[in-house]
């Protein structure tokens, strides 16, 4: 989940043909049973026991799985890695349409949970009482499993932004720490400036990146109320942040490395890109994947528009029980353990995870560590206390996973060709508008 | 009265001798029918749906092929793989001929390292070699970048607007030209070896034998690898699908046909709109391959 857009490499070698066999295995058949078990159901499930399927990849899957059976030696849960964010959710798509074989835990990144509880493919998980949860997980995470009063998850991981940046570069240069986006593009200017090979970050069009930026700025260009969708791509909002990263789109102030490529962590290695604006799950890619920067690296809240402290979320996700399951008591109690679970969660911040739940984001423990990679600098307070300034009403769209797909095409040509944002942005909007309408939503109508 | 029988007992005589025949050809006819012809059916009939995020599936009739040929992403698409087909196929299977023809002159040491050397990025599946030209392509790490070191400016950009196309013409020209050199080169050696002592005795040089019998003899060849070649940069799919994450804003969703239909099938759930784009694409390259097969065995016969 900390591997928020990673390697896209589609290792799918689908031709027309197979595509043609593939689509022979479809039929719309949607899930069978009602969610009406009680809280009670939980326990007995576990005492019950059975076998379960559980699709992760997350680094601390096969290690939580491993405590739970050792817990519950009656359960029996088949981990599965179905491949990473949009190769799972290509997967799991597909098994709901054809009506079978999907698995009965799944995780999803947040901005992908809309669609698949608008599918009507996941079981909504408060009769089992899983509402009582909420004071367990901080807003901005229980906020994207909560749609509408149903409860379709829980919680795993939470991305509040932070800005990271390379401080021996920083230092070198004499820059100071950024606060605001006119002192974070002035940075940019000064360090490109100093060394023509050096960047204060990359970005060549990332929606994940975007959306999270337009949610800081105060945009809310996705509201959907059932399947009335509105779109708005240059609100208040989207627009504020367009304008002011068009500054650095416009200038060439900024690298054209791709995110999560070997070249990137060579340019995060090496101190070609000197800031990442990204979510607090951070720290474990860095420390595991850019071992030779350890010492370089700090942290430092968001830079803002006006200074009031504001962030949003990237990335992060959670677990969903899907309506397919033949078990579903069982499945959730395994997903109420997986998340709430201090031994399962002590797993999950062992593997580096940002956690979502209040408890651990609040022990002085936690609060306290120095990691070495950091200079010994006590990064969560920053991003703890990140976490507390998201803003609250952002939505994704029920078709975010699509949105997602065709960004490249509208707003990354302005990257590619350095012009205005905002134009891209309408043109990724005029597409999502066409694609909803298609779809049978109601758009901006 | 008598011939009425007479028609009435000749179908039924037929028809006994083809039940007999249907029990030998039925094992492959049942074979033939579920993983070839129902197949393609089920995708025709996909094609006159249309499934909706809300509001579930409906009968549309035509309605996905008109959408089609109205859409300028499919369109671009197209011109894309035949840009790609008329420039890159021509230099692909030159360089094909002219290795095989060296190899077969029996004029260079070591033709067996050559041969296999020539073959060997055959061997290679699709996606690894793609992933390696990636490396190759990288223009801050990759061996273009140390070129572009080297050169002191940035003269080598595989990855921009402009030479993407070439770069992805390149990585299969590597990949697919010890193949098209081996059908050549199979064809050049059944070549029965009087016609090149006549040919010697008559005072023929190197290219007069090159003219007057290596070439004629591979004109089938030269047909059915051309016809391969066109099926394959119809169906271009790996290469620019593995460089997206390099070049994301470069290499659209919709760059090649089949990345259209992949996309709008497993990102866009619009399966029926898909299964268009692949009846169409489908058909479209029948036509195209007939055409030359038409061509080359008309110049065959003359």
């Amino acid at each position: 989940m900390r591997t928020k857009t990673l390697r896209r490499v589609a290792l799918t070698t689908a031709s027309v043909l197979t595509l043609g066999l593939s689509l022979a295995a479809c039929a719309s058949g949607g899930g069978s049973s009602s969610g009406g078990g009680t809280a009670d159901d939980l326990e007995a499930a576990l005492e019950k026991g059975g076998t379960i399927t559980y699709w992760s990849w997350t680094p601390s899957a096969e290690a939580q799985v491993a405590a739970f059976e050792k817990a519950y030696p009656k359960v029996d849960v088949k981990l599965v890695n179905a491949g990473t964010n949009t190769d799972e959710y290509t997967k799991l798509q597909n098994a709901i349409t054809a009506g079978s074989g999907a698995p009965d835990v799944a995780q999803v990144e947040y901005y992908a949970i809309p669609q698949f509880a608008l599918s009507d493919s996941l079981v909504d998980l408060a009769s089992y009482g899983f509402g009582d949860l909420e004071d367990q997980y901080s807003a901005g995470p229980w906020s994207s499993v909560d749609i509408d009063g149903k409860i379709y998850g829980l919680p795993q991981d939470s991305g509040p932004m932070a800005m990271f940046y390379n401080k021996t570069v920083f230092d070198q240069y004499g820059i100071a720490v950024p606060t605001t986006y006119d002192e974070y593009v002035a940075a940019a200017e000064k360090l490109h400036a100093a060394d023509p090979s050096k960047y204060i970050t990359n970005d060549t069009g990332d929606s994940g990146f975007t959306t999270s930026m337009i949610w800081q700025a105060g945009g809310q260009p996705f509201t959907a109320d059932g399947t009335d969708v509105t779109i708005d791509l240059q609100d208040d909002g989207s627009k504020k942040w367009a304008d002011s990263w068009n500054r650095l789109v416009e200038g060439d102030l900024l690298a054209t490395t791709p995110g999560w490529s070997d070249e990137w962590y060579k340019a995060l290695g090496d101190g070609t890109i000197a800031t990442l604006l990204t979510g607090a799950w951070m720290p474990g890619v860095l420390e595991s994947s850019v071992p030779q920067a350890s010492g370089d690296w700090a942290v430092a809240p968001m830079p803002t528009y006006d200074g009031t402290p504001v962030t949003a979320e990237n990335g992060g996700g959670g677990q969903v029980v899907l309506k397919q399951s033949k078990n579903q008591a069982l499945a959730a109690a395994f997903l109420k353990w997986l998340n709430s679970d201090p031994e399962s969660i002590k797993v999950f911040l062992e593997s580096g995870g940002f956690p979502a739940t209040t408890a651990d984001l609040e022990s002085p423990e936690f609060l306290a560590q120095t990691p070495e990679y950091f200079g010994g600098q006590a990064i969560n307070e920053v991003l703890v206390d990140a976490s507390k300034n998201v803003p609250t009403g952002w939505h994704y769209l029920p078709y975010q996973v699509y949105a997602n797909s065709i960004f490249a095409d509208t707003v990354g040509q302005a990257y590619k060709n350095g012009t205005d944002l905002n134009d891209g942005l309408q043109t990724w909007q005029d597409q999502l508008v066409d694609y909803g309408n298609q779809q049978g939503f109601t758009v901006n109508k | 009265m008598a011939s009425v029988t007479l028609t009435q007992s000749r179908p039924m005589r037929r028809n006994r001798k083809d039940w007999r025949g249907w029990g030998f050809v039925g094992p492959f006819m049942i074979v033939f029918l579920a993983v070839l012809v129902a197949p393609v059916v089920y995708a025709i009939v996909l094609t006159l749906f249309r499934q909706q995020l809300v509001g579930g599936s409906g009968f549309v009739g035509l309605e996905n092929y008109a959408l089609l040929f109205q859409d300028p992403k499919f369109w671009e698409s197209l011109f894309r793989v035949t840009l790609f087909l008329v420039v890159q196929v021509p230099i692909m299977l030159i360089l094909s001929l002219l290795a095989a023809l060296a190899i077969d002159s029996a004029r260079l040491h070591g033709t067996g390292f050559f041969r296999i050397a020539i073959f060997l990025p055959y061997a290679v599946p699709g996606v690894v070699a793609a992933l390696i030209w990636g490396f190759i392509y990288g223009n801050q790490f990759g061996l273009t970048g140390s070129i572009n070191d080297l050169l002191g400016a940035d003269i080598l950009q595989p990855f921009s607007s402009d030479w993407i196309l070439a770069s992805i013409g390149n990585i299969v020209t590597w990949e697919f030209m010890g193949y098209n050199m081996l059908i050549f080169y199979a064809a050049l050696k059944v070549i029965p070896a009087d016609l090149y002592e006549a040919a010697e005795i008559d005072g023929a040089g190197q290219f007069r034998i090159i003219s007057g019998i290596k070439l004629p003899a591979l004109r089938g060849s030269i047909v059915i690898a051309t016809i391969f070649s066109i099926i394959g940069s119809f169906q271009l799919f790996n290469e620019p699908n593995l460089l997206k994450a390099l070049a994301p804003n470069v290499i659209s969703s919709y760059f090649t046909p089949n990345m259209y239909a992949y996309n709008l099938s497993f990102a866009g759930q619009q399966f029926n709109y898909s299964a268009t784009v692949a009846i169409v694409m489908g058909i479209i390259t029948a036509v195209i391959a007939y055409i030359v097969q038409l061509r080359g065995s008309r110049q065959e016969v003359r």
